[in-house]
This record gives C-alpha cells, sequence and structure tokens, in this order.
C-alpha cells in the first residue's frame, strides 16, 4: 500500500520510503480542481481511480480504509475486475482527504464503518474501473484508427483482432488520459466475474511478515518530537494543575503542555523518555460531577428503565400488550450486557505539524474527513489550509471514525510546538481509560406461549443507552435512537427481524450514564442478537420444544434468515446427538445488510468451559473476495467470543477500573474454537460482512452452555458465573 | 551506555539502563517492526528474540541484557523473509491488520526452535499472543506448516 504524497512533502517521502516499499506520487496538485489531474512524473492517471504507469503497473485508489478487514483488496478487485487488467500489475494508494474535499468528493465518502466499505461503494469504484477501460480501448482504437467496438481489453492489453494488433494498457495510458470518458458504462454480470468473487491473496501481506509496514506509531518525521498524554481519568472531569517544572529537566523533555481542558502532554524526544516524564509530574484533577457514579448506580439506573412507562417503539405488530395480560402463559427474563472497549492492538495515534499557515496530520483513521475536520477545527485554521495523510491501522473496529479526539490532541499539542512534528502516541492505559464504549443496555423479555407452544406474543423491553444521542445527535429520530434496534426492526434492508410475532412489541427506554460511548464493531446488534436469541432459546426449552424447530415456525415469512440458520444446523448436525459430553446452541440474526448464524458445541467439564467448533453462515448477498470474508468471520468469533468470556469495562468512582490487557482479558489461541464458514450468496442484495457474525457468537454459545448445564447465563462476561 | 548485538550488528547506545528493551528498539535503533501493545508483557506485541528465546521486550531493561546476548528483531529474522514461519505466513495470508503480526512471528520462530514439531497443546501454551482481528486459526496453521517445511528440510 502506498501513501498518496505531495511533492512538498519531499522529507517525509525520505522519511518513510525505505519501509514502505516505494511510493507512488501518482497525484500530487492536491489544492486544485482539474478536470484531470496532473501527471505525475511517470504517469498520468485515467480517472480518479485508476492510474496506469509505463511499465504497467495498475495503480488503483482506494477511498476507504484497511484495518485489517480487507477492503483495500476487495475495492481493488472490483475495479481491477471492471478495468480487465492483469491483477498481478495491481497496487493501490490512498487519496488523501484534502484531495477529496478539492475535487469535489470525486472518491465518495471515506467513512470505514459499519460493515459499508463494499457494500456502499461497490457500484461506483467498478463504474469507475469499466470507464477506465473503455478510455484505454478508445485511446487504441484512435492511434490505429479502427473503430473502438472492434477492439477489446483483456489482461492488460488492448486488441484489434481483426489487424492482428496488440497495445499494453501502460503504453496506452497517457492518451487514455486524454480521451472523454464515456457517458455510459455496463458492468460485467457478478457470474461473469474472474478477479472479483474470487479468493485472492492480500495486497497488503508482504510488509506484514518482516516488520516494514508502517503504522502510525512508526511514523518517522525530520526533527520529530514525541508526546505522552494523560486526560483526566474521570468522565466530565478536567485539569486542575500540574507542576511542570518538577519533570521539565528530565532527559529529553522539550516541553510540558496543557491539552484543551482535559489533558496534559510531556513533548519530549522520544516516547519512552515523555512517558516517563508524565509518569513522574504530579496532577491534579478536578474530578467533575461523576464521582459517585459506579457500574452499580449504572445499572440502578438501567433497571429502573426497563420498568419505564415511556420507551420509544422501535417495533410494533399487533397488541402485544394485551397479548400478555391475556396469555395463559408467559416466560420472562431480563438480561444485561456491559461496558467494553475496542482495545484495538496499536493504541491510538496521530502525528501533526503545524505552522500559522498549514496543519498536516499523519493518522491511522477510519474516517480521513473526519480526521481533516477535526485537524482544521483543532487548528483553527481553514479546512483548504489543512492535509490528512492516512496510514494504515492497527486495528479500528469502530473505535477511529467518528471519534477524533486524538487527532485534536495531537493537533493542540503541536500547535503549542509550531513547524515541529509531534507524534503523539497514548499508552495502553490511555487507551482503555478513555474508550468510546460499547454502551452498556439491558432487556427485559416477556414471551407468551400457547398451549402448543407457539409464540403468541413478544415484548422486548431495552433500557440503556444511546450512541447517536451521544456522538450523532442528527442521527436521531424525533428524540429515538433507531441505531438500539438494530437487527429487530420489521422493515428496511440493514437488519429485520427473523420471526413472525402475531403481537410484538420492542422499545427502549433511553438511559444515558455519564460515559462516552461509541460504535464497537457490531454496535447494538451485538446486544440485541444476544437478547432475542438467548430468549428464543428460554422459550422453545419453556415449550418443550426443539430450538431449531420453535424457531422455524416462527421464520416461515423471512426465507433469508432461514437459510443461513439450516446451514449451520445441517453442518454441525443439529438431527444426530453430539459426541458424548458435547452439547449445542444456535442463533442467527440479520445485521449490516446480511443475514447471519452461527452453530456451536462446547462442553462443560468442573466447570470449565470448552469452545470445540464453531460453524457459521453468512449470506451478504455477493461476495467479492470469499477468503477474505472467510476471515471475517473467523475474526468476529474472536471479538464476539473475547466479548462473551472475558469483555467488562466496569465503572467505579466515575472512571474506568481496567487499565490494561492484565485486567482487561481478551480470546486468546488456546480457547479459540475451530470456525467453519459457510458462505451463502443468495444475490440481489450487497450485504456487510466485517461485522454481522460477531452478534451470533455469544447466544450461539451460551445456548450450547444451556444445553450442557442447565445454567442460563443473561449477563456478560462468562468469566463472572460459576459454570460447576 | 550500553552496547547490544541487533541483528548481528554490534550497536553502542547512550540510553537510561531503566529503559526496556522495546523503546531502545524502536526509538534508538529505530527498528520499529517490533511493536508497542501493552507495556506489561501481557500481549505479546513486542516480542523478540534473546540468544533465541522468544522474550518480551517491553518490560526487560537494557540493563539486563549481556553485550554478548544476541537481540535478533523481526527484521533480522531473514533478510528477505525466507524464514520458514514468514514463508508459512505468506502461504497461508495469515495477516489481517498485522500489528501484532511481529511479535507474532517471533514467538512462533522461538517456539519451534526450541520444539520443532509442536503438538496444539505446545502451541496454545506457548503463543499467548494477542490478536484482536481473528487470525488464530491461521497462526497455528501456519506454525504446523512452518514446522512441516522444516521436517521437510532435516530430512532433505
Amino acid at each position: 500500500m502506498n501513501a498518496i504524497i505531495s511533492i512538498s512533502r519531499r522529507s517525509f517521502i525520505i522519511g518513510v520510503a525505505s519501509t514502505a516499499g516505494g511510493l507512488s506520487l501518482g497525484f500530487n496538485v492536491p489544492f486544485i480542481k482539474p478536470a484531470l489531474a496532473e501527471g505525475s512524473e511517470t504517469a498520468p492517471e485515467i480517472n480518479a481511480w485508476v492510474v496506469i504507469r509505463p511499465d504497467d503497473t495498475v495503480v488503483i485508489r482506494i477511498a476507504r480504509s484497511e484495518m485489517g478487514q480487507g477492503t483495500l483488496t476487495g475495492l481493488a478487485q472490483l475495479v481491477a475486475e471492471e478495468l480487465n487488467c492483469d491483477w498481478s500489475k495491481v497496487t493501490t494508494e490512498y487519496p488523501s482527504p484534502a484531495q477529496n474535499l478539492a475535487r469535489d468528493r470525486v472518491w465518495g465518502n471515506f467513512s470505514t464503518g459499519g460493515s459499508r466499505g463494499i457494500r456502499e461503494s461497490h457500484e461506483y469504484v467498478r463504474i469507475g474501473g469499466a470507464v477506465a477501460r473503455e478510455m484505454l480501448i478508445a485511446a487504441a482504437a484512435a492511434e490505429w484508427g479502427v473503430p473502438a467496438s472492434e477492439c477489446t481489453a483483456r489482461m492488460g492489453m488492448v486488441t484489434h483482432a481483426a489487424s492482428d494488433r496488440a497495445t499494453f494498457y501502460g503504453q496506452l495510458a497517457a492518451a487514455a488520459a486524454r480521451m472523454t470518458p464515456p457517458a455510459n458504462v455496463t458492468l460485467k454480470d457478478p457470474k461473469d466475474w474472474t478477479i472479483a468473487g474470487k479468493p485472492l491473496p492480500r495486497l497488503d501481506t508482504a510488509d506484514k511478515l518482516n516488520g516494514s509496514q508502517v503504522y502510525g506509531t512508526d511514523l518517522k518525521l525530520p526533527n520529530m518530537l514525541n508526546a505522552a498524554i494523560r486526560a483526566c481519568p474521570y468522565f466530565g472531569g478536567k485539569v486542575e494543575s500540574f507542576d511542570a517544572a518538577a519533570v521539565a529537566g528530565m532527559p529529553g523533555v522539550r516541553t510540558v503542555v496543557q491539552v484543551d481542558e482535559t489533558a496534559v502532554a510531556v513533548v519530549a524526544d522520544t516516547w519512552w523518555r515523555a512517558k516517563t516524564a508524565l509518569d513522574a509530574m504530579p496532577i491534579v484533577w478536578d474530578e467533575g460531577p461523576n464521582r459517585q457514579v459506579t457500574s452499580a448506580s449504572i445499572a440502578a439506573m438501567l433497571e429502573e428503565g426497563l420498568a419505564a412507562n415511556d420507551a420509544f417503539v422501535g417495533a410494533r405488530q399487533g397488541d402485544a400488550g394485551a397479548a400478555l395480560s391475556a396469555a395463559g402463559r408467559t416466560v420472562t427474563a431480563t438480561y444485561a450486557y456491559p461496558y467494553q472497549n475496542h482495545a484495538t492492538m496499536e493504541p491510538m495515534n496521530a502525528t501533526a505539524l503545524y505552522t500559522p499557515e498549514r496543519c498536516e496530520v499523519w493518522v491511522p483513521t477510519q474516517n480521513g474527513e473526519a480526521s481533516l475536520a477535526a485537524a482544521a477545527e483543532a487548528a483553527g485554521l481553514p479546512v483548504q489550509q489543512c492535509e490528512v495523510h492516512k496510514i494504515h491501522l492497527g486495528g479500528g473496529f469502530g473505535r477511529r471514525g467518528n471519534f477524533q479526539d486524538y487527532v485534536r490532541q495531537a493537533v493542540s499539542i503541536a500547535k503549542q510546538v509550531p513547524g515541529t512534528p509531534v507524534k503523539l502516541m497514548w499508552s495502553r492505559e490511555e487507551d482503555m481509560l478513555h474508550g468510546a464504549y460499547h454502551p452498556t443496555t439491558r432487556c427485559r423479555l416477556t414471551g407468551a406461549l400457547d398451549a402448543d407452544g407457539n409464540l403468541t406474543a413478544l415484548h422486548m423491553r431495552i433500557s440503556g443507552q444511546s450512541i447517536l444521542a451521544a456522538v450523532r445527535p442528527e442521527g436521531m429520530q424525533n428524540g429515538m435512537d433507531p441505531v438500539v434496534f438494530q437487527g429487530l426492526v420489521l422493515a428496511g434492508t440493514e437488519g429485520t427481524l427473523g420471526y413472525t410475532v402475531d403481537n410484538l412489541l420492542v422499545d427502549h427506554a433511553m438511559r444515558n450514564p455519564p460515559i462516552p460511548p461509541g460504535f464497537w464493531r457490531g454496535v447494538n446488534l451485538n446486544q440485541n442478537a444476544l437478547y432475542v436469541e438467548c430468549f428464543m432459546d428460554e422459550l422453545a426449552h419453556a415449550a418443550g420444544i426443539d430450538p431449531l424447530a420453535f424457531r422455524r415456525k416462527l421464520m416461515a415469512k423471512h426465507p433469508k434468515h432461514l437459510a443461513v440458520l439450516e446451514a449451520v444446523a445441517e453442518r454441525i448436525g443439529w438431527d444426530n446427538p453430539p459426541a458424548a459430553g458435547v452439547h449445542r446452541g444456535l442463533a442467527q440474526i440479520m445485521g449490516f445488510g446480511s443475514y447471519v448464524a452461527a452453530a456451536a458445541e462446547v462442553s462443560v467439564t468442573d466447570g470449565q468451559l470448552r469452545i470445540h467448533r464453531i460453524v457459521a453462515a453468512t449470506d451478504p448477498g455477493h461476495v467479492v473476495n470469499p477468503a477474505q470474508v472467510e476471515r471475517q468471520v473467523e475474526g468476529s468469533f474472536v471479538y464476539g467470543l473475547s466479548a462473551c468470556i472475558y469483555g467488562e469495562c466496569t465503572v467505579n468512582g466515575g472512571r474506568m477500573e481496567q487499565e490494561n490487557f492484565d485486567s482487561y482479558e481478551v480470546l486468546r489461541m488456546a480457547e479459540m474454537p475451530d470456525v467453519e464458514t459457510i458462505i451463502l450468496p443468495s444475490g440481489g442484495f450487497w450485504g456487510g460482512v466485517g461485522e454481522p457474525t460477531i452478534a451470533v457468537a455469544a447466544p450461539a454459545v451460551l445456548n450450547a452452555i444451556f444445553a450442557a448445564t442447565g445454567k442460563r447465563i443473561r449477563t456478560l462476561p462468562l468469566k463472572n458465573h460459576d459454570l460447576a | 551506555m550500553a552496547r547490544l548485538i541487533i541483528n548481528g550488528t554490534p550497536r553502542d547506545i547512550e540510553v537510561d539502563p531503566d529503559t526496556p528493551l522495546l523503546w531502545v528498539i524502536r526509538e534508538q535503533i529505530g527498528l520499529t517492526g517490533t511493536k508497542y501493545g501493552c507495556g506489561v508483557a501481557a500481549c505479546g506485541a513486542c516480542t523478540i528474540h534473546i540468544d533465541g528465546v522468544a522474550t518480551r521486550s517491553c518490560v526487560l531493561p537494557v540493563s539486563a541484557v549481556e553485550p554478548d546476548q544476541q537481540i535478533t528483531t523481526i527484521e533480522g529474522l531473514s533478510p528477505d523473509s525466507s524464514h520458514p514461519v514468514q514463508q508459512a505466513w505468506l502461504a497461508l495470508d495469515v495477516p489481517q491488520c498485522g500489528y501484532c503480526q511481529a511479535g507474532m512471528i517471533m514467538a512462533a520462530a522461538g517456539l519451534l526452535m526450541q520444539n520443532p514439531n509442536p503438538a496444539d497443546e505446545d502451541i496454545n501454551a506457548e503463543i499467548t499472543n494477542i490478536c484482536r482481528c481473528g487470525t488464530y486459526n491461521r497462526v497455528r496453521a501456519a506454525i504446523k506448516l512452518a514446522a512441516k517445511a522444516g521436517e521437510a528440510t532435516q530430512r532433505g
């Protein structure tokens, strides 16, 4: 992966070129708006998505961020598919956010979250490839004086069979760049794909094997200083005072700066010296208004919401209240889901260079444009005088998209040492204490069963925190947060409930503790799948009906939901007994536009859980790279099972208690089950793959644990429960 | 002043003896393949070899390293990514975000040096590095693939 770097940052190019495997200079006039970019020394762009060099190297521009999810490779496959180029010649680069802005957002949205990277942009990137292909054909046809319709493009070459002529794209690129783009192109039918749809290896693997991949934390700029920061650990608190003089003379320390009202940073020659000085510096916090807030007080707040009269309605069918009142038999259960931290392996970081005229930021970000906006705001400069250089992420999971706190901090620090680049890196402790936490919710479910064990009414009352209310209030709908209802609504393409219940009410009593919430991979789908899928299991057992059969009765009108569920049931061998001591559980949900299901096999011996095997199925409509989909599905169980077994941030005294991986455990190799992935693309829609299967991890395993032990776990994480 | 042999090259470094080896490697030698993940030896992103033994460098003071000990980082594991573990990683396209992978590769290479044919239990016990993206099953498969390649080499 290459970054597109402006010539003015030659020093940066020198700084990283030796380790980044060379840099492309495909686009180097960031602040003008040409119809066609000026050529670099080596090659013009054919259009915004495609640059072809004389040596036939195809540089594909990728607007979305690569954070391990494989979008970089998938998007390149889609462009290359339509371009009909030689895949072995493909390389990629990120256009910068300022370039996007200067060119009327020709690359569209940079935001990389919500499993939207491919499903939201597949069409326009394919069009970009197809348009470039037609321009290459037109250039060859013009050169040869033959009709373009007689020429074909294949494997990076245009051929005119009638006159037995052929030429490589690299020879045509300069002329193609001057051609008028066609007004219309026809995209290939996915069944004809030869590059997209194939399990190609990732484009970004080689540098990750030998230490040469440059992450934000690895960036080196000439004369760069390093900053370590400590923000007030009490939510809502701020800096009262600090004793900079106490550490001013420590080795390597250049300056100590306050960062906004909330944080203090030490700037030093190395990060270790900055951190050492920061640790030694006396800081007094104004602890703010939330010192009395604890996990228990938050739990009480949410419990109250479970019975409150007022709630936002996310789904309603029939009259659940009346039906439940009249029911002969009801089942009730209350579930709870804790706060969690994203815990990306690479801690938050950003590097900023500020002068009174210009601000540049280098940052691993899921949303380069949000980083640019944050940089401009923090710098107090017009956005046209700012630039963001995107760097590969050491994990994102939602932490590095909407939230640009580390960018604002880096710029704030750099502003206090103008002309010198400063790399700000958070310690793991800082990262744990200042998350954008997967919000806590609880859910009380009440279901009515008739004499035949049919579910006749269901009320799901969710109580808890809204992400949108805190971070994106413009997305609220008359005070309601629609994200809270992920996977539980009755209409739409994003995530509908897979069950028909004649009398259904899903509502939300919003209770917002003073803890900053965020989009955490899977978002509210994780909680909601846990609630509805574990409760379906409870209802099935109460009705004395097999959990698959019980669900199936409610799924006649939801064939795609049912198809993935039946696929995992069949693969795990649901109709045959498991091995002695092994027990099974099922779950399904729809989210991020895809239908997903999981079946788990577990054993519990002397209270020790062992997850032997997971079978997961996904129907994302179309598949761009099945190997990467498998990795996302498999990886989603690492994330989802980490949450299920260990994930919990607890609040005490108005701050988080967990500060590092020794108190915030995550899944490791020894506990990782085999994961078999079934990909069932049914076509006709485009769903996401980065997130949805996380949501079925916990309910499938918890339902299997019930089968094994008779214990119904309704409060995560599992580590707090005795399974013996 | 400390004398360290890093990837075969002796280096004299002006450093506070309490500085963890990780930061000497990253900030003073300038080899940034070795990562900071936790600073408390809990995640393994900082794994290097000292005399061939996989070691978490984020809590090891530089003063604890003897001048004649051989320090190997990911950059020195092989000159051209040809180490059997790197080759196995490439064959199975193991990394996702990649941030933990240098540590994973160094831990795996260390394991294979001690135990050329590790069983699943050995891998579970020795490879305790954290990966948040979810590469564990491919890491396991790649270790076995590298072990097989090593066996073939020995037979050959």
